[in-house]
């Protein structure tokens, strides 16, 4: 910020010898490669409403008020994968937020600086990992592992709701298992960031009022960082609801609200991944495209909320991914 | 009365410091369950895809389904076209654009591209992919590995932008005001010193944003598409490494099933190669390497 502004005032003071072509030209030159990102996203929005007009204009409301997949006769409508969206997502933040927080709590406060590089270092090697490589491991290896603990679950909480039905292997509970071992590293890492980011004088105060650790971090730490970690946690969420192809892979691809975790589903992401190559007619793509639509309303929304939390925190110009 | 406050005392200090422990213990169980399915992944990818990787693997085609062997060769190859692709889509808006956020990036309006940035890393792929498809291969009437290479290139953008535009800024005023003072314009300052200073940064932000997108299937699976063959023609659908691995792993076949589990090694072994470079072009000077 301060580099910004002393070059703009030097540019200024050379301003007695006129305005200078050159430094004319590299502002409006870099401005319009930089304008360019919102040009996309405009152009983005455009062509997905565009797109999925038709379907928009035959199903209005309706189109994510409902839910129905038939394209031999022509009746779509998104709610069921509103809903195996929604399902998957949260069910993958509650596993993953625990760990996560715990492990954001370590590395910030209690791990020995070596240890936390370490450490740090392959978290975010979990974040490398591409999701068509967690998909392939997730078939071959998560499901058939998850089948018997399934029939294990049913039999044990049967009597709750979401824990009856066939256990495929497939389904709701493997794709939120393997969500949430992918956004598992967004959490840990801003949350560690935004604990990082908490004055120490905070955490001198507790400890010479003779708040022990624990009490510290409860305490001051946490509370400060709050609004952050909440930011952290919703930006996990925008992952994962975006998250296409280990889920499209592993939830089993069915056009119903699921009433089981073990049966099989559809997200948002995994119906347009699946049947957007397949897609015969012209309704059929742009419902498809209106899917994509609905989860792009969707994300950006969570991703706004996300931001405002952590700029809260960190104060703006920090890197949060 | 005494005796029994402090017996109290006594008791409070003990449950407080039990608290103490188990949360430290319990922290830490996180961290170590947090690492447990990398190790998993990890150690899966490596027992199932070295059998399966040989020198076909690298120098062959796919062969066509019941006939044992091929290989992966024009995946991988594909893979490198597109990612040459993206980066001449993706570098130049990254690179100029971090630049003016950088340089002239005080004013409002710079605030609603950083904002842009950020909503555009946040749109999942697979509606990138649904764009590019809309705007490329829709007006073409074919898959292409043009249109793979676009989409790919719109994903790398917010990355090299965030990281080029922090790094450039971390670069100390002194160094252009002696360019400036030196009778220097604003470009050549900026090209000739500062983003020499910001060098190893950008590179940096550069093989992460690759990194980023070398592993991504859902945008191309409608853009690129795929292909069993050699191409190098940029107006054809093209093969990759994730879209051969996908194909192979949802096929009923457990020779497929192998050479997927292959393919994920070397796209992983890419990856965390890139990966690893990114780190040591910086050694810890950025903050967030995600």
């Amino acid at each position: 910020m301060t580099a910004a502004s002393t070059s703009r005032g030097s540019l200024r003071r050379r301003g007695i010898f006129g305005p200078n072509l050159a430094d004319r030209a590299f502002r409006l030159g870099t401005f319009l490669f930089a304008s360019a990102v919102l040009a996309l996203i405009c152009l983005l929005a455009y062509q997905l409403v565009h797109a999925s007009r038709p379907a928009l204009r035959q199903f209005g409301w309706s189109f994510i008020s409902k839910s129905a997949w038939d394209p031999v006769h022509g009746s779509f409508g998104v709610l069921f994968a509103i809903y195996g969206t929604a399902l998957t997502s949260l069910l993958a933040l509650a596993l993953a937020v625990p760990i996560g927080l715990g492990a954001a709590i370590f590395l910030a406060e209690l791990a020995p600086r070596r240890l936390r590089e370490l450490l740090s270092f392959l978290i975010e090697l979990l974040a490398a990992v591409p999701s068509i490589v967690y998909g392939l491991w997730g078939v071959f290896v998560l499901v058939p592992v998850l089948r018997p603990v399934e029939v294990w679950l049913g039999a044990h909480l049967g009597f709750l709701p979401f824990f009856q039905g066939a256990p495929y292997g497939i389904g709701v509970l493997a794709a939120s298992l393997i969500l949430s071992i992918m956004v598992l590293p967004y959490i840990t890492a801003v949350s560690r960031e935004v604990i990082q980011a908490v004055p120490v004088t905070q955490r001198e105060a507790a400890y010479s009022l003779g708040a022990t650790r624990w009490e510290t971090i409860r305490g001051p730490v946490l509370r400060a960082a709050r609004s952050g970690i909440i930011g952290a946690i919703i930006l996990a969420l925008g992952r994962a609801v975006g998250e296409t192809m280990a889920v499209t892979m592993v939830i089993g691809n069915r056009a119903e609200i699921p009433t089981s975790f073990f049966s099989p589903a559809y997200t948002l992401a995994s119906l347009v991944a699946n049947e957007f190559a397949e897609a015969t007619g012209e309704l059929h793509i742009a419902a498809l495209i209106g899917a994509a639509l609905v989860l792009l309303v969707l994300t950006i929304f969570i991703n706004a909320i996300a931001r405002l939390l952590i700029w809260r925190v960190t104060g703006g110009h920090r890197r949060v991914r | 009365m005494t005796a029994v406050r402090h017996h109290h005392s006594s008791v409070r200090r003990a449950r407080r410091r039990l608290a103490n422990t188990l949360m430290w213990v319990l922290a830490t169980l996180s961290a170590l369950a947090a690492l447990v399915p990398l190790g998993f992944v990890l150690y899966y990818i490596a027992a199932q895809g070295l059998p399966a990787l040989n020198l076909d693997f690298f120098t062959h085609v796919p062969r066509p389904v019941g006939e044992p062997g091929g290989g992966m060769a024009n995946a991988i190859v594909g893979t490198i076209i597109l990612i040459a692709l993206a980066s001449l889509v993706g570098l130049p808006i990254g690179l100029l654009g971090g630049i003016y956020l950088a340089e002239f990036g005080a004013n409002r309006f710079a605030g609603i591209i950083r904002f842009a940035a950020d909503v555009l890393s946040g749109v999942p792929s697979i509606v990138i992919g649904i764009f590019v498809y809309a705007l490329v291969v829709v007006p073409m009437h074919r898959f292409s590995a043009l249109a793979g290479g676009v989409a790919l290139g719109i994903m790398m953008i917010p990355t090299v932008m965030r990281t080029s535009e922090e790094l450039i800024r971390l670069v100390p005023a002194s160094l252009r005001e002696a360019a400036l003072s030196l009778g220097a314009t604003h470009p050549r300052t900026v090209f000739k010193v500062v983003l020499l200073a910001a060098r190893a940064g950008v590179v940096t932000g550069v093989l992460l944003a690759i990194a980023r997108i070398a592993g991504e299937t859902a945008p191309l699976l409608f853009t690129a598409f795929g292909s069993n063959l050699w191409s190098a023609r940029l107006d054809q659908p093209i093969a990759s490494l994730p879209v051969q691995i996908f194909t192979y792993a949802i096929a009923p076949y457990d020779n497929w099933h192998a050479q997927a589990w292959a393919g994920a090694l070397v796209l992983v072994a890419m990856i965390l190669i890139l990966s690893a470079a990114a780190r040591y072009a910086t050694r810890g000077r950025l903050r967030t390497v995600l």
